[in-house]
């Protein structure tokens, strides 16, 4: 591999360009894709926050229905993200070739992936947001407090935007995409804290857990969510960060490697 | 100053070298053809112009920006019409062109101006509302030709643009392409239509194997690689007619398939005998930049 393919993104807000391209074609289908989003989380979360709430004495210090809200928010936000900056972004790059057509004007590979990793963000963002609002309008949301989850969904969606993008640059197939939903995003859903307290899982897991973004996205929107100012929140959003930051500049190199050459 | 010179340009794959030390000069206004066998290098040669893959050696002035250093600046003057087919089966024909300009920063208001003359271009001013996938193979063509024109380009690549068209499709882009170079802009073209590239083009450059093997204008490169007047004899008896008159009559007499090609100065005799042989079909014609690409890049079969 040559050195410039490792060389730093030289970022700049031509990235717009490309969001505004996603957007206008979301646009003509949003009201049926917000409404695919937002049905599979919430059959899950009233099906069992209901249901099997029921049965359930206090989760984690709190009702059943009430601890699954937080989970679903950030698992939902987690579910977005991946879908559209794998199927979506594969799509554009591999399918369509429009990626391609970008980069001969004058717009570089690193604002194509910044670009669908902020429109993946974008897309997650509205899907954490609408189980927000839901979980607001089903009296869930303690305070205001829950409003600060708005910003912790847009960073959770980066992270998973830029995981996804790395699986998208080294895709052959859409295949390709069930070993990470696997291996990866439903192992989460389980270790994260979305349907039960981390505290459950044997000591090794739960160490294991704490390396997982969405552990730390789940640690700070619950507190957020029931009128608690969370703890560690510096360590918690670094984690974040630093998944977004490095997935990203992962994903870029390896797209340069593939498309480049 | 040129709008392209490339200079030493070497690139190779896994040991193969794709590229082999590859020179170009192109004034402005011309219309260039990079002519060659698949695989000979072409369409590499126009990613490295417009700095999508890092030369292994040489140098590339585009419009006066150092590339691949300043090759996002340069581009901002170029446009580029790929082989394969990229326009955007998500939107419009309208939106195709709208959201391509915007890649070039153009504002919405500058570029809905600049628009009906676009779609008048391509002939699509009927279409603008369609679908891409509703348009035929020559309009989509087209379109990507009318694409390429949105940010007013001082250059224009075109990678095998009239591949996969019918006649009528094809003569249409040439007579749009012709109207290019008459206001002034530059056209690097690859071809293997060799039709295409004598109709179309000042200057011709024929490489194989990733090297230059001649250049020139069409018209002078015939007439110093290939005897004027070409016999063609088709049919059963075509080789032996060969073996036993042809090569014999002919300065140059070769076989590709089924088909003697005599290559010659006067092709009075040959063509006097053949019109007694009622076994043999042919046909007089006279030479041209096939038959020097033939010639150059030999016979034999290319994957």
């Amino acid at each position: 591999m040559p050195a410039s393919h490792l060389s730093l993104p030289r970022l700049s807000l031509r990235f717009v360009h490309v969001w505004r391209r996603n957007r206008l074609v979301w646009k003509k289908l949003a009201i049926p894709s917000m409404l695919g989003n937002l049905a599979d989380p919430m059959l899950y979360m009233l099906g069992l926050g209901y249901g099997l709430g029921a049965m359930l004495p206090e989760v984690g210090g709190m009702a059943y229905i009430t601890f699954l809200a937080a989970g679903t928010v950030c698992s939902s936000t987690m579910m977005s993200a991946s879908f559209e900056s794998m199927y979506s972004s594969f799509s554009r790059m591999h399918v369509q070739r429009t990626w391609d057509a970008i980069m001969i004007a004058p717009v570089l590979l690193e604002d194509v992936i910044v670009g669908e990793a902020v429109w993946a963000a974008s897309k997650a963002f509205l899907s954490g947001t609408a189980v927000l609002v839901v979980a607001a309008a089903l009296g869930l949301v303690g305070s205001a407090l829950a409003l600060w989850v708005l910003p912790l969904v847009f960073l959770t969606g980066l992270a998973f935007a830029g995981l996804g993008l790395v699986m998208t640059s080294l895709s052959p197939s859409y295949d390709f995409f069930m070993y990470y939903f696997t291996l990866a995003v439903t192992p989460m859903m389980l270790a994260s804290g979305v349907f039960f307290p981390v505290e459950q899982l044997p000591g090794w897991l739960q160490t294991a857990a704490h390396a997982l973004p969405l552990t730390h996205a789940i640690a700070l929107a619950r507190p957020l969510m029931t009128d608690t100012v969370p703890e560690a929140i510096g360590a918690h959003l670094t984690v974040l960060a630093a998944y977004a930051a490095v997935s990203l500049y992962a994903a870029l190199v390896l797209a340069r490697r593939r498309l480049l050459e | 100053m040129s709008h392209l010179t490339v200079s030493g340009l070497r690139k190779s794959y896994g040991g193969m070298e794709v590229v082999a030390g590859l020179d170009l000069d192109l004034e402005p206004g011309v219309c260039f053809g990079l002519l060659g066998p698949n695989g000979a290098g072409k369409t590499t040669t126009l990613r490295l112009c417009l700095g999508l893959t890092d030369p292994d050696a040489g140098d590339i002035r585009m419009l006066g920006f150092p590339v691949p250093g300043r090759a996002r600046e340069a581009r901002r003057r170029v446009g580029v019409v790929s082989q394969v087919d990229n326009l955007d089966p998500d939107f419009t024909v309208r939106e195709n062109l709208l959201v391509y300009g915007r890649y070039f920063g153009l504002a919405s208001r500058d570029l809905e101006a600049r628009l009906p003359g676009l779609l008048e271009f391509a002939g699509l001013t009927a279409r603008g509302e369609s679908r891409i996938q509703a348009l035929s193979g020559g309009m989509k063509r087209r379109l990507t030709l009318a694409r390429a024109l949105v940010n007013d380009p001082q250059l224009i690549f075109l990678d095998e643009p009239s591949t996969g068209l019918d006649p009528q499709a094809r003569h249409l882009i040439w007579e749009r392409l012709r109207k290019l170079t008459s206001e002034g802009r530059t056209i690097l073209l690859t071809t293997h239509f060799m039709d295409e590239a004598e109709r179309l083009c000042h200057r011709v450059a024929i490489i194989d194997h990733g090297r230059k093997i001649a250049e020139g204008a069409p018209r002078d490169l015939v007439a110093q690689h290939i005897e004027p007047q070409v016999v063609e004899v088709y049919g059963d008896g075509a080789e032996s007619w060969a073996d036993g008159y042809g090569r014999g009559a002919s300065e140059r007499c070769e076989k590709t398939g089924e088909t003697v090609f005599c290559y010659t100065r006067d092709a009075d005799a040959i063509v006097h005998r053949l019109e007694r042989d009622p076994r043999l079909r042919y046909l007089h014609r006279p030479a041209n930049l096939e038959d020097v690409f033939l010639k150059l890049t030999g016979r034999e079969l290319r994957d």
